[in-house]
């Protein structure tokens, strides 16, 4: 029931060696393409059936995505992986680039396949040092074992990967973001449309993934897209791969079917630390609503519960908080994150995040004002749904979330200047 | 078409338009900062914000394409809201110091805030405070008014083409900004001023000096190169506080050089002239305008009486109106004299006579902007007629391939194709190239004489590049600058340039000197040529006959000779040996006053009307806008009563729109052209030994009027002139270590400083004119160089 | 506009940067820029001249602007000197829950900096980041390329002490 996607190498030695992962069946769906020459309509038809949904954050079904992909258009197309992982709480790609490195190479290449692209490239955030050690290492083998380049085995097919390293800044997890920042720019989100199909790498059709997405890819190929479905829900299929943070025993990156009851991943996680009581969960990452812990312990871990519980699945970063957690401090530090990351570009986010960010932090330290909690509320909103990327509203949602569901803490730190945990 | 229905009104659209192109078509204003028509879109200020059915959020109008059927509201209660948000967080960080802001009253921001500001902010945080770098004399910087629109980098990026200010920094801390210090070095960075919304970037002459409500504007044309920009003369009471663009989409568009922008602080520099004044017994006195006017006419008639009328010449500066062209020759004419020449600035005239009506650009500014291809022949396009290498950049980013013939691989602000970057005396050698090329290329006969021109002329790829991008572009020009213009062979290179032309079925271009070349040549001061092209009764001198014949008496009109003269040194000699000199002139120099007898006080273009013919052949006319200081008088004025005290008929004017009217019917059958007819140079000469002179006048040295514009004159771009060669000759003369260079041309010599510069050719030494450190050289196409010290 | 010296980036650093621009088109050399500052950084004991910059556009064929707005939007570039061993610490949501502000405190006290500062003898800056996405196993720092895990003040101080 764990560890049968992405994670399907890591009970081996050496899990990331192009021998350990043709130890568990991997390239077999890249040499049968290289030598079947499959319908790349085939290839989305199976992603769609298997309900596959974006890994990053967005939950964008995958085989719609590619279906966008303009594939007969001439010239140079491109695959863009997106390891750009910095979303708080989300720590699951770069055990995949650790861990399973040819799983993604692997993936890359049928998207490139699919999609018509003979290039691909992997933006790796630039502290992922090791990570991209890994994945590069494991570009090199495959290279030398002739599964990517020019004319892979004589199928007349070509691709190639080569990473570029980020340097610093969560924003360029946006999609188009990480465009500008691969064209060796700032990291400023383009507006869309047009979109990345149509224009996107150096203004070139691209489809970018997310790492998690695109190592799913080759097994949900090789063993069908009904088999992944069946593994989580209908319209939640799969397994996911959950970073459990916090205040419980076991941190750690779970891979475990959609669908697993909060309360049985919790479980796997060693449950709440010290004895201590459940307090909240961030579901899905920083961006994602706060919900308390009796909301959560109904939920179950796929888009469809989480959405219903008020939240949203994310990146599947479960933050863990327990009873002694001050409310105020966390959203203080999350503020403070949105503030120093927002890219300057928009008025909304770029003069809001600061205000929120001053605001929370005021209050935290006994110098809040009575008006302070609908003013937080009114500007988080003003952001929310007034920019060019999702950073603003991911600025403004912690905040509503927060102080909808412990105002009383917020206001208790007006009132008497201090924490009340 | 497509229709969409804004505000419930149905309006015809271009599909694919954004919406705010269409609403402001449509007369319907949406709030806006980051976006500007001339610029891409950014749609990052988020003011634009409307309300589109369908559509749960609200949607940037500057980034939303129009489609069928399309229903929206710029008024709604959520578009409203939308906006309102939206300014909420553009002020919070504001300073809101618009009582000691120069754009208060003119300002997009303080406007908008009246609009959908609240009145009482709920900020309650310490505001932000932005460090304001300075970046040179032109603009002004508040950085902490800054909003952040980033009109102002992408002008840079887009229009201009030379990336200096950008934005570093990231979210809050994200500026505006070169960061290092550094002045501005775009000949168009003015422009900056009217694109920024707010008052972070401000003019910095006209800083504090005036409110926007005080100003009132009047229309004008720039002087100082062939484009003719149109312009707005902002006035408080008697004074131009500032200038700004007005907008021309045929001519300038919304733009202006600086050269436009900031000339008008020449107005009242100190060496204005203002009363007029005779040299009595070697002394100069102040005299009333009939004293001074009398004596002028004495003086002019008694050179007739005691030699001949022909013994009276006339040199005009560049920038002189077509009336006060058109008066002079009509003047010089009266009197019985053809001497008469504004192309103070040609060596070489020996095909006057080839040229049509006037020089012409040979198609419409406009049109430069669709070119597939073209040639430049001789220019530095983007600092002699900046307007003109911004429409040029513009056919570049739409795929034109931009070639180059030139002496000095200048700096474009566009990629160039191909080029050749050459002696001056080489250059008529890759023109036959081409053409030799071009002739393989048509499979056609060499015209009569190209023959033996092209025998041992070495045709290379690059040539045959040149020959046939022109030759497969839908549109193309060829195009020759000003530096065709000061060259000893312009004759040859105006045949050759115009045959490369013909046969790759190019229009042929003259992009010619100064502001009103077209006017002279249209207003007949040639000495061939009468008003409206017909020739003269008999041929008079030209400048240099004047000038090296040694007259003895001259009028010179609104021209420095000793600057503005490519051979400055004998103008200035011969002025010197005259009996007498009439000078109508805005400015007084030691120079004239050492060579003139009289002096009249005439008019800068902001206090006089008059016309300006550009290089389309527009005639634009204009009025005056100030009182001229002291007892100056417009040019055309005084031309009109010295004809009538030169008892000459036909000088009864009224108004200046009865000269231009006169002429006008002159002009009435003249059809621009650009046609050459063929008739091959002589033998080129060969080259002598020796360094060649590359000779080009630098932007801010044009005229007098920017010559004497304080801000102008302290930007990079200013030169107080320096000598130029590459390193590999500054070795070959000695020069490597050396900090000056000692230059002596024709027997005048100067003393320069020396800088290595790899885009100056072998053989070639490049010394401005239009300087007074090299006004003394002469114009022999050889010099010599030493170090100096 | 002053001549820019590629000569300041080494042979070495040259060298380097060759391997990354050749990942990308040859029209596009500016993708190379992220590399090509992270390797001059690297050069030059962890921080970026306005020279090194300026080099770096000469060397790719960019505007220096350009190449000064990716230096400063991007944290992992410097600026301004650093001590021999900048010390990234996290202090992000799941760092925060498991420590990281004791962490901080006890790395303060050790080198007797504040976050933001270098020891005076140049051997530490310390430093706060954002989420260094290690989540898992927090609390969290960055030396150099190493990521230090499941921080304590007793790990912390081993770290410390071996570094040289």
């Amino acid at each position: 029931m764990a560890n049968d996607v992405c994670f399907r190498t890591l009970h081996l030695e050496q899990p990331w060696t192009l021998d350990s992962y043709r130890s568990v069946g991997g390239y077999s769906v890249w040499e049968k393409i290289l030598k079947e020459k499959t319908a790349p309509d085939s290839i989305i038809a199976e992603l769609k059936t298997s309900a596959l949904r974006g890994r990053g954050g967005a939950g964008f079904p995958t085989g719609l995505k590619w279906s966008f992909m303009p594939r007969n258009v001439e010239g140079q197309k491109y695959v863009v992986c997106n390891s750009d992982e910095g979303e708080p709480g989300t720590c699951k790609d770069r055990d995949i680039l650790r861990y399973n490195p040819h799983q993604l190479v692997e993936g890359m290449a049928i998207a490139g396949y699919t999609m018509g692209a003979s290039k691909g490239y992997n933006y790796i955030r630039g502290e992922f040092w090791e990570p991209y050690e890994r994945f590069q290492a494991a570009i090199e083998e495959a290279r030398a074992a002739g599964l990517l380049g020019r004319n892979i085995m004589g199928s007349g097919i070509d691709f190639d990967i080569d990473v570029h390293l980020g340097a610093g800044a969560y924003v360029c997890g946006e999609e188009t973001a990480l465009l500008e920042s691969l064209e060796g720019k700032k990291g400023q989100p383009r507006f869309k449309p047009p979109f990345p199909a149509s224009y996107g790498l150096y203004g070139r059709p691209t489809t970018i993934n997310n790492t998690e997405s695109l190592a799913s890819v080759p097994v949900i190929l090789q063993h069908g897209g009904q088999w992944f479905l069946e593994l989580g829900k209908p319209n939640n299929g799969g397994t996911k791969l959950f970073s459990v943070s916090g205040h419980v025993n076991k941190p750690g990156n779970y891979e475990v079917p959609m669908g697993l009851p909060f309360a049985d991943l919790l479980e796997l996680a060693g449950g709440v630390w010290k004895g201590h009581k459940l307090k909240a969960v961030i579901p899905g990452g920083s961006s994602t609503p706060v919900l308390p812990a009796e909301i959560a312990m109904g939920m179950t871990m796929d888009y469809d519960s989480i959405s219903k519980a008020g939240s949203m699945l994310g990146a599947g970063s479960v933050i863990v908080m327990d009873e002694t957690t001050c409310m105020v401090g966390v959203l203080a530090r999350l503020s403070h994150f949105y503030f120093e990351e927002s890219c300057g570009q928009c008025t909304p986010c770029r003069e809001g995040t600061g205000w929120l960010a001053r605001m929370v932090h005021r209050i935290e330290h006994g110098e809040g004002r009575q008006e302070d909690l609908d003013l937080l509320v009114q500007a988080a909103s003003q952001i929310e749904g007034h920019t060019i990327c999702a950073l603003g509203d991911a600025a403004a949602m912690p905040v509503k979330s927060f102080i909808k569901h412990y105002r009383d803490e917020f206001q208790y730190h007006i009132d008497h200047k201090k924490c009340m945990v | 078409m497509v229709t969409i229905e804004i505000n419930g009104k149905p309006v015809q659209a271009r599909p694919g338009a954004m919406l705010i192109e269409v609403a402001d078509e449509a007369g319907i204003t949406i709030p806006r900062f980051c976006y500007h028509k001339k610029l891409s879109v950014a749609a990052s200020c988020r003011m634009c914000l409307v309300e589109v059915e369908k559509v749960a959020k609200p949607l940037p109008a500057c980034a939303t394409p129009v489609t069928e059927g399309m229903k929206v509201w710029t008024r709604s209660p959520k578009a409203i809201a939308a906006q309102r948000n939206v300014m909420e967080f553009l002020l919070i960080n504001h300073p809101l110091d618009c009582p000691i802001c120069d754009q208060g009253g003119e300002c997009d921001l303080q406007e908008m805030a009246m609009g959908y500001g609240r009145d009482v902010s709920r900020f309650h945080e310490g505001k932000r405070v932005v460090a304001s770098p300075d970046i040179g004399p032109l603009v002004a910087t508040d950085m902490t008014r800054c909003i952040h629109c980033t009109r102002c980098v992408r002008f840079g990026e887009e229009i201009a083409g030379v990336m200096e200010l950008g934005a570093p920094g990231r979210g809050e801390h994200m500026h505006i900004g070169t960061y290092v210090e550094k002045s501005l070095s775009s000949e168009l960075s003015g422009n900056i001023i009217d694109l920024c919304p707010v008052g972070a970037l401000t003019s910095r002459p006209y800083r504090y000096s005036a409110r926007p409500w005080e100003l009132k504007a009047h229309a004008s044309v720039s002087p100082h190169d062939c484009v003719g920009a149109n312009l707005h003369l902002d006035v408080r009471g008697h004074n131009v506080m500032r200038v700004r663009p007005r907008e021309n989409d045929e001519i300038n568009e919304v733009w202006l050089a600086d050269r436009d922008r900031f000339s008008y602080l020449a107005l009242a520099h100190e060496e204005r002239l203002l009363a007029p004044q005779i040299k009595r017994d070697g002394a100069w006195q102040t005299v009333d305008w009939n004293t001074a006017l009398t004596a002028a006419a004495q003086g002019l008639r008694s050179v007739m009486q005691n030699h001949a009328a022909r013994q009276l010449g006339a040199l005009a500066g560049y920038g002189a109106t077509t009336e006060e062209f058109y008066l002079l020759q009509k003047l010089l004419r009266g009197l019985g004299s053809n001497n008469i020449d504004h192309r103070l600035r040609q060596l070489d005239l020996s095909t006057q006579e080839a040229i049509p009506a006037f020089p012409w650009l040979g198609q419409a500014l406009a049109d430069l902007d669709n070119l597939d291809a073209a040639l430049l022949v001789g220019s530095n396009v983007r600092k002699e007629q900046p307007l003109v290498a911004l429409r040029l950049r513009k056919a570049a980013r739409g795929g034109a391939r931009l070639m180059a013939v030139n002496p000095v691989d200048y700096d474009f602000n566009f990629p160039l194709a191909a080029r050749r970057v050459v002696d001056p005396a080489a250059m008529s050698q890759e023109l036959i190239a081409i053409a030799q090329s071009l002739l393989e290329l048509n499979g056609e006969q060499a015209p009569e004489g190209f023959a033996a021109l092209a025998a041992g002329v070495v045709v290379l790829d690059e040539h045959r590049l040149m020959a046939r991008n022109l030759k497969d572009a839908a549109q193309a020009a060829v195009m020759v600058g000003n530096t065709v213009a000061y060259h000893p062979q312009q004759g040859a290179l105006l045949m050759l340039a115009s045959l490369v032309a013909r046969l790759s079925g190019a229009r042929f271009g003259i992009l010619s000197e100064g502001g009103n070349s077209a006017g002279a040549w249209l207003a007949g001061a040639v000495p061939h040529r009468r008003a409206g092209g017909e020739a003269s009764d008999s041929a008079g001198l030209d400048w240099r006959g004047m000038v090296s014949g040694g007259l003895k008496g001259y009028v010179v009109l609104n021209v420095e000779p000793e600057l503005d003269c490519i051979d400055g040194a004998a103008a200035r000699a011969a002025l010197a040996a005259a009996e007498c000199v009439v000078a109508l002139t805005p400015y007084v120099t030691d120079a004239m006053r050492d060579y003139a007898d009289v002096l009249l006080p005439i008019a800068l273009f902001p206090e006089t009307s008059g016309t300006q013919v550009n290089v389309e052949g527009r005639w634009q006319g204009f009025a005056g806008c100030t009182t001229p200081p002291g007892q100056v008088r417009p040019g055309w004025k005084v031309l009109r009563v010295l004809g009538n005290l030169c008892n000459l008929d036909g000088f009864d004017y009224d108004a200046s729109d009865e000269v231009r009217n006169e002429l006008e019917a002159a002009c009435s059958a003249v059809l621009p052209s650009s046609k050459l007819v063929w008739k091959a140079p002589a033998a080129l000469p060969t080259r002598g030994s020796g360094l060649s002179r590359i000779i080009d006048y630098p932007i801010y040295s044009v005229d007098g009027m920017v010559r004497r514009s304080a801000a102008l004159q302290n930007t990079p771009d200013a030169t107080a002139g320096v000598a130029r060669l590459n390193a590999a000759m500054a070795a070959q003369y000695g020069v490597a270590t050396a900090a000056r260079v000692r230059v002596t041309q024709s027997g005048g010599t100067c003393v320069l400083p020396l800088v290595l510069d790899e885009r100056v050719p072998n053989g070639c030494v490049h010394v401005p004119a239009g300087v007074a450190t090299s006004a003394m050289l002469g114009a022999d196409a050889v010099l010599e160089l030493t170090a100096a010290e | 506009m002053a001549q820019a010296n590629i000569e300041l980036l080494t042979p070495a650093s040259r060298a380097e940067i060759d391997t990354w621009v050749a990942k990308y088109p040859p029209e596009r050399k500016q993708s190379a820029v992220m590399a090509a500052l992270r390797i001059a950084q690297d050069q030059n004991a962890g921080w970026l001249t306005t020279e090194l910059m300026d080099a770096v556009a000469a060397y790719l064929g960019m505007t220096p602007i350009a190449v000064y707005e990716v230096a400063t939007f991007y944290s992992m570039y410097q600026l301004e000197p650093v001590g021999r061993h900048k010390i990234n610490v996290c202090t992000n949501i799941s760092c925060l829950l498991r420590g990281s502000e004791d962490v901080v405190k006890h790395l303060q006290q050790r080198l007797g900096i504040k976050l933001g500062e270098t020891t005076a003898d140049g051997r530490y800056t310390l430093k706060e980041v954002e989420c260094l996405g290690a989540c898992v196993n927090a609390p969290v720092a960055q030396i150099a390329r190493q990521y230090y895990e499941q921080l304590t003040p007793e790990l912390i101080d081993r770290i410390i002490d071996g570094l040289e």
